[in-house]
């Protein structure tokens, strides 16, 4: 399989007219693949950012985190897939359901983990000189938590595009069906081409995540520091 | 005199980036059995010295020798094994216990269990550290079991040379001075080659037998007995150094038996109270001491004896405290400031009298020749 | 929809579904293993040479980031079917958590330990594993267990390559050659094995650090 012909046949698929144009050429499939990455993403961040905030604020159902964050890891995204879509049937309903659960663990924590983690100092100090609540969380814990934020925002990403590519398998669209159309049909060269898209794709959006967060990392602390801060990434891992 | 032990000889260690050596041309010889503190402000580059002679840093210059051999030409995991190494923040392994820690040189040279936990133990009970304690995490200590701990170790393997740096500085004032104290309690037995690191000027006159005063860039200012370095202050930087106190501090390293006592004004319980008022007159003092066969009964003064015949029946005062001859002139320094009396009464271990100290006598032992 | 409760089909799989679980098991005790294995020189070698942890760690994250289908497509045309690519992708997913907690873990020895070490004759090998490795071990495991789980989930995946333990229940079940019940068999079981491995590897953490457990750490 792996005679040298095979990445010719690889170039060639990628070089195929066919295979950019129509409902189901690349730009279409990647489109889909980001609809529905993008649409989970903003379901997940719009429940865990704010309930990551209220209780990295409050310090109030810190409980909640750690079981949220237990759950999260031993879910397999797989299984949660294929258990959707047999229990809602086959559509993008499931999908997105299954991508939302996965996403909201890391965003919660990381949230949770980077607005608590502000030098309770420097909120004496604001609430000393009469700003709001809302000001203390707006101007003071968010800022300095924008890097750990969008640390759980990127494993989120990255956990939400693999799963789906996964769901190619349930019957879904994305680059994820040149994957197991390729596999159904013995072709390697487009199981193939499908992969070395699907990681080209999230390889480019876990990048552009790391500039982000070098982009919002305070300057005026040394290099160092505020690596550590994001170690919390640790705590969340991906199932898919 | 003892054989040297360790030897320096033109010592100089440049550190990479550096503008000045942090050690220039340094040379002193630390004699066997022998205290030698390294002492002077933050950046003289005497913890560089001290970490020199067991290779924790690589000179850059000259020869280190310890006991007649040439550092840089042993193998430094076998030099460091007998060379005990005890630093300010201890370093004691936290995972291992209290015992194991101690044992960890055993250990390393593979000593057998037996001999291993007999010296445990034998180290606990030198520095007073409760069986009980050897089972525990280093967590579970405080800061001065900590320090005991540490010297412990170092001294398992019965190294003939310590280092020590800055071993008390972490600990509060009265643990440190208890530490001090038991140090220069075990070296009194051990008679360990010590050289010890500190910033800490108190400290190196209490725990030396000699001090070398580093100026910055590893310049050996004055090296000698600590009273010699408070007496005779080699240049103004040393002076300096030493503290305006020099000839208090200098107080400390002499004993009341060094100097020769006033007799004082004594009398006999029997003594008619006439003539202990004309001794109170005569000597100035405003009181007579009472002796009964060289025991002390304690003091009266003139109000005391108003009406009475004889001295005894004044019931004399006791004294507050007694200075001994083994005590050093600070101390009794303090028991004159703090007596009513404004002397210091010297008694040896059974009360009887010896004499008395006055300030006048101590000041003459302040007021050093320069 | 019954299907997916069709319990007495279960009932006399129980077989089956315990050699699956061992698949499972072995695939990923395999993979940490192997993970483990590759990590900890890395690691060690990287804490002393500090200007390789950043291109070190850009490495693994890139294959950490890379989606599980598609990193076994890729191997798939080279490697095949079966437990060669599934080795591969799973312990190229437990990289970065290894070498990140083992650095971290080795970063957070206190130099105070590491100076008098040295300074009582140990040599770099007996500081390393008597001293340096020891006290890394709570972070070590933190990884290895975080490590253990995520392969947990991945290995589900692997049933698309012909492997995947309780993950070919999954996809058999969803295929209809098993009833669908098997979907949720799989998922259970799963998840079961996953908090198992979680709580024996946190109390492993504890056995494997009595000294931390209590008072507050450093000396």
């Amino acid at each position: 399989m792996s005679e040298p012909g095979f990445l010719a046949e690889v170039v060639e698929w990628f070089t195929d007219p066919v295979n950019w144009s129509g409902s189901f050429g690349v730009p279409a499939r990647t489109l889909e693949h980001l609809q529905i990455t993008a649409a989970a993403m903003a379901i997940a961040a719009g429940i865990a950012l704010p309930v990551g905030m209220y209780i990295g604020h409050r310090r109030r159902f810190e409980f909640l985190i750690v079981s949220v964050g237990n759950v999260g890891r031993a879910l397999p995204s797989f299984g949660l897939l294929l258990l959707f879509v047999i229990a809602m049937g086959l559509g993008e309903a499931p999908i997105v359901l299954t991508m939302t659960l996965l996403a909201i663990p890391p965003i919660l924590i990381n949230t949770y983990v980077g607005v608590q983690a502000v030098d309770p100092d420097a909120l004496e100090a604001a609430r000393g000189m009469g700003t709001t609540e809302l000001g203390v969380l707006g101007r003071i814990e968010l800022p300095l938590a924008a890097r750990v934020i969008l640390a759980g925002l990127r494993i989120a990403t990255v956990q939400v595009i693999a799963t789906a590519t996964l769901a190619a398998v349930a019957g879904g669209g994305g680059l994820g069906r040149y994957i197991v159309d390729g596999f159904a049909g013995g072709d390697d060269a487009q199981l193939f081409s499908g992969a070395v898209l699907v990681a080209a794709l999230a390889l480019a959006i876990d990048g552009t995540f790391l500039l982000l967060q070098r982009l919002v990392t305070p300057r005026t602390t040394s290099s160092g520091a505020p690596a550590e801060v994001a170690e919390p990434v640790l705590v969340t891992t991906r199932g898919g | 005199m003892a054989d040297t032990m360790i030897s320096l000889r033109d010592v100089t260690k440049r550190f990479p980036g550096a503008a000045r050596p942090a050690v220039d041309r340094l040379s002193l010889d630390i004699e066997e059995g022998q205290t030698v503190v390294l002492v002077g402000p933050s950046g003289c580059g005497k913890t560089t010295t001290m970490k020199m002679i067991n290779r924790l840093i690589e000179p850059s210059g000259g020869t280190i020798e310890v006991d007649g051999t040439d550092v840089m030409r042993q193998d430094p995991v076998r030099l460091r094994r007998r060379i005990g190494y005890v630093i300010q923040s201890i370093g004691l392994l936290p995972h291992r216990t209290v015992a194991q820690n101690i044992a960890t040189v055993p250990t390393l040279e593979g000593w057998d269990r037996a001999r291993t936990d007999a010296r445990v133990r034998e180290l606990a009970g030198m520095l007073q550290l409760d069986e009980e304690l050897l089972p525990r995490y280093p967590a579970e200590l405080s800061g001065g079991q900590r320090q005991r701990v540490g010297v412990a170790r170092a001294l398992a393997a019965d190294p003939p040379v310590m280092l020590m740096d800055e071993p008390f500085a972490a600990v509060d004032p009265i643990v440190r001075a208890r530490l001090q104290d038991q140090l220069v309690g075990l070296q009194r037995r051990l008679r360990k080659t010590i050289v010890f690191v500190t910033h800490d000027i108190d400290e190196a006159i209490v725990l030396a037998d000699r001090i070398a005063i580093l100026n910055i860039g590893g310049i050996l200012e004055q090296y000698g007995p600590p009273e010699e370095i408070l007496r005779a202050p080699a240049n103004a930087f040393v002076e300096d150094f030493v503290g305006p106190e020099r000839g208090l501090k200098r107080l400390a390293l002499i004993t009341v038996s060094d100097i020769e006592l006033e007799e004082g004004p004594v009398v006999g319980p029997a003594t008619p109270a006439e003539d202990a008022r004309r001794m109170m007159k005569e000597t100035g003092f405003g009181w007579v001491a009472v002796i009964e066969d060289r025991v002390i009964r304690g003091w009266v003064d003139e109000p005391m004896l108003e009406g009475k015949d004889r001295v005894e029946d004044a019931s004399p005062r006791k004294f507050g405290a007694y200075v001994t001859p083994a005590d050093s002139l600070r101390k009794a320094l303090d028991s004159i400031v703090a007596s009513r009396t404004n002397v210091a009464v010297v008694a040896d271990r059974n009360d009887r009298y010896l004499g008395i100290l006055t300030l006048e006598r101590i000041s003459r032992e302040i007021r050093v020749p320069s | 929809m019954n299907e997916l409760f069709d319990w007495e089909w279960a009932s006399t799989h129980l077989d089956l579904f315990a050699r699956q679980l061992g698949q499972h098991v072995s695939l990923t005790l395999l993979a940490v293993a192997i993970g483990l294995l590759i990590a900890l020189p890395i690691s060690i070698y990287v804490h002393r040479h500090r200007r390789l942890y950043g291109p070190v760690t850009a490495v693994a994250g890139v294959l950490y980031s890379i989606p599980s289908l598609a990193l076994f497509a890729l191997l798939l045309p080279f490697t095949g079917l079966g437990t060669d690519t599934a080795e591969i992708g799973l312990v190229s997913y437990t990289l970065l958590i290894l070498i990140r907690n083992t650095v971290v873990g080795l970063d957070g020895v206190p130099p105070d330990v590491k100076e008098t070490a040295r300074g009582m004759g140990y040599d770099d090998r007996q500081l390393l594993w008597r001293v340096e490795i020891p006290l890394a071990l709570p972070v070590i495991v933190a990884g290895v267990r975080l490590a253990t789980v995520t392969t947990i989930g991945l290995v589900t995946v692997t049933a698309f390559i012909g492997k995947g333990g309780l993950g070919f229940l999954m996809l058999a079940g969803f295929r209809n050659l098993f009833p669908e019940v098997a979907v949720l068999v799989g998922l259970v079981l799963s998840v079961a094995l996953a908090v198992l491995a979680e709580g024996l590897l946190l109390a492993g953490q504890r056995v494997l650090a009595p000294w931390s457990r209590k008072g507050v750490a450093g000396a």
